[in-house]
């Protein structure tokens, strides 16, 4: 990659026309990049984490081990997410058996009695639903933590970036950023030697 | 040269090789010659690289429709029409059109049921319990086991539905309040099935849609038509494979994990418990639980086994399908064997341990009854023809294997067939005693399901990935965020970590 020089036009007329994508008039998404391997995706993340950028992502085939620690992410979450679910499914179980069982429609089978003393009976259901109403909350928790589903995404229109989900290794760090600075967030990347370097722009 | 070697598929020579090597040049330090001594076979053969996994594996739905899949596809839905006209006489005239009778009231349908039900288990072990074990060659099966599962629960789920006679009142199992103010026991085990069974089976869906979708997403990126691009950008949410969404995605995947494996030992406990908490001698037994879920797993690999070995020869999946993943399998299918074998044997122990005179006939009528040819098909395919896999030769050679699979799917159905009919056609009243013939619509019926399994395992293996692709780039070396590092020592053959 050539040397920054501050006044480098960017855009369709510019020297480069791989550097852009997006419509250009629309606000800028922020900086793309691509890297060559897991591990250099891994040692760029160390870096932008260290240079205190808030608002980025790294973008891989698959998800890549530690990447969290060397994004300095926190765990997911979702367990507690799930946890709830587990409860809720639990609670509708007990309410679902036992309502019936005990008050409205006591039915007493094998002289046995329909109080809450004969309780390992009603295991079997609670446990599945507890499992039901969790993995519920699991998969449609994990969508919608991830901000799913959604049609388009600004980083979408850059069409290198398809091989994301091939063999490419992506990071972006968004304009929003409050370190964002187009000139030097793009040193950075040419520093932890990214390639591509592309300002990524809205559509509309 | 050590990078060089680490990818190699590390024959026993080689093995050897390297240990010498390794004691005897003082290049390499004492820590990586522990490594290398430990190597283990790649996942993955023949070095192949991320893109080519993709190509490879989504190349199967976007080529051209071979003409071998419509051969098949029109031989299995002409089945799968049988089953389903058989269905809609028995629906339209009623049960009596199976070989029901007084005593065996119970026959193929409860034993295609559990027969069914059992084969999808191999798919969640191989997909929740192999993952929490961090089984890494599972990767590249639990895709089409997964899959298998569903159809496999699909094809269950159809006779406990038909079997109750009046169809159209199925929904009385359902506990929901209605106008008659009579709700259901939920202290029988036939309820805790419905909710066993449905449970399993919604778990199962969202199991397997989360690991389809960053293999959409693989899909969308590569279509070239509208339409594909379209229906796989549904399915695949939006999904762009950011760290941030990865390591919710990756949460959600080890919960769907730890539910399912509870799940799954819990859906075969159940459908044990249908017999087991019955008073009829030989389905009156505490083994019943352990018992079901070894035999389920059991036959369950030997059905994964006999669909991925001609899948895996059609599209050419052999390095991703190892010789290693096959042996494994049939590790798997010894053991299971084996206990299924012990189950056997324990049955007959306590029957005469018990010293229950109606248990002690019962098991020695299974034995040496009329229906001794069952009982002891069932022994020589369940028992006798895995012990074939204590030899690693019969493990690596595609034919022993897939007869062996044969003999297992065939003694796995004979098993139910022997516990529910032998139990039930001589009970306590030798009055009441009667054998039970299969009519026309019995056999159809069960033959069909095969029908609908295999058309629905090929509509899958045509439209959708059958092979995790991003699970199989993530044990590939060079995923390591290490690799290449001085300081690590990614031989240690896992890949990841």
């Amino acid at each position: 990659m050539a040397i920054i020089t501050p006044h480098r036009q960017l855009g369709r007329e510019g020297t480069d026309m791989e550097n852009i994508a997006g419509n250009p008039n629309a606000p800028l998404y922020g900086i793309a990049a691509e890297v060559s391997s897991a591990s250099a995706l891994y040692h760029a993340a160390e870096q932008v984490r260290d240079a205190g950028y808030r608002r980025w992502d790294v973008y891989s085939p698959f998800p890549i081990h530690g990447m969290d620690q060397a994004m300095g992410l926190r765990k997911s979450w979702l367990s507690a997410l799930v946890f709830l679910g587990g409860v809720a499914g639990l609670a509708t179980a007990v309410i679902l058996q036992f309502y019936p069982s005990s008050i409205e429609y006591p039915l007493i089978v094998a002289g046995k009695p329909t109080n809450f003393f004969t309780v390992p009976a009603f295991f079997p259901v609670m446990f599945e639903l507890t499992v039901l109403i969790s993995a519920f909350t699991a998969t449609f928790g994990m969508i919608i933590l991830n901000g799913l589903p959604r049609w388009h995404y600004p980083i979408f229109s850059w069409d290198r970036f398809k091989k994301v989900t091939n063999d490419g290794f992506f990071l972006a760090i968004e304009a929003k950023d409050p370190l964002f600075n187009q000139e030097s967030t793009r040193v950075l990347l040419e520093k932890i030697g990214a390639r591509h370097i592309t300002l990524i722009h809205d559509d509309d | 040269m050590a990078e060089d070697m680490a990818h190699r598929p590390p024959t026993r020579r080689r093995r050897t090789e390297l240990n010498f090597m390794a004691e005897g040049t003082a290049v390499m330090d004492a820590s990586s010659a522990a490594a290398k001594r430990i190597e283990r076979a790649p996942l993955v053969t023949n070095n192949r690289s991320m893109s080519w996994i993709s190509d490879r594996v989504a190349s199967c739905t976007e080529q051209r429709c071979p003409r071998w899949w419509w051969i098949m596809f029109t031989c299995t839905v002409s089945l799968a029409v049988v089953s389903g006209l058989c269905l809609i006489y028995l629906i339209s005239t009623g049960v009596g059109v199976w070989g029901l009778n007084n005593p065996v009231n119970w026959a193929w349908g409860i034993t295609n049921f559990v027969f069914w039900i059992g084969i999808g288990h191999a798919g969640t072990l191989i997909s929740a319990i192999l993952f929490l074990a961090r089984q890494k060659w599972r990767t590249s099966i639990n895709r089409a086991a997964e899959a298998m599962t569903l159809f496999a629960v699909v094809c269950a789920g159809i006779f406990p539905v038909v079997h109750v006679g009046r169809v159209w009142m199925v929904w009385y199992l359902a506990p929901v309040p209605t106008n008659m103010g009579i709700w259901q026991n939920f202290r029988s085990p036939l309820l805790w099935d419905v909710f066993a069974v449905s449970t399993y089976f919604t778990v199962s869906v969202l199991f397997w849609y989360t690991g389809l979708i960053p293999d959409l997403a693989t899909l969308r990126d590569r279509a070239t038509t509208k339409i594909r691009k379209f229906f796989y950008g549904i399915g695949a949410l939006g999904w762009r494979g950011g760290n941030r969404q990865w390591k919710h995605y990756e949460m959600a995947y080890l919960i769907l994990a730890g539910l399912s494996t509870p799940l799954v030992l819990s859906v075969h406990s159940v459908v044990s418990f249908d017999f087991a908490t019955s008073i009829v001698p030989g389905w009156h037994t505490t083994i019943f639980p352990p018992y079901f879920v070894a035999g389920a797993i059991f036959g369950g690999f030997a059905m994964v086994l006999t669909i991925m070995l001609p899948a895996r020869a059609i599209f050419g999946l052999h390095d991703l399908i190892t010789d290693d993943h096959v042996d494994k399998m049939c590790k798997i299918i010894l053991l299971t064997g084996s206990m299924v074998g012990y189950a056997y044997m324990m049955e007959f122990f306590i029957a005469w341990y018990g010293g229950n005179l109606f248990e002690q006939y019962a098991f020695i009528n299974r034995a040496t009854g009329p229906y001794w040819w069952a009982y002891w098909s069932m022994i020589f395919c369940n028992v006798i023809s895995p012990q074939l896999f204590w030899f690693r030769r019969m493990r690596r050679h595609v034919l022993p294997v897939f007869i062996v699979c044969m003999f297992v799917n065939t003694g796995m159905w004979f098993e139910r067939f022997v516990i529910i009919v032998t139990s039930l056609h001589r009970d306590f009243l030798p009055s009441s005693w009667n054998m039970f013939y299969p009519t026309w619509v019995d056999i159809w019926t069960f033959t069909g399901t095969f029908g609908i399994f295999l058309t629905l395992f090929l509509v899958f293996l045509r439209w959708l990935p059958m092979i995790c692709i991003f699970e199989v780039k993530a044990v590939l070396p060079e995923a390591d965020p290490h690799h290449g590092d001085h300081h690590a020592t990614p031989a240690i053959g896992e890949g990841g970590h």
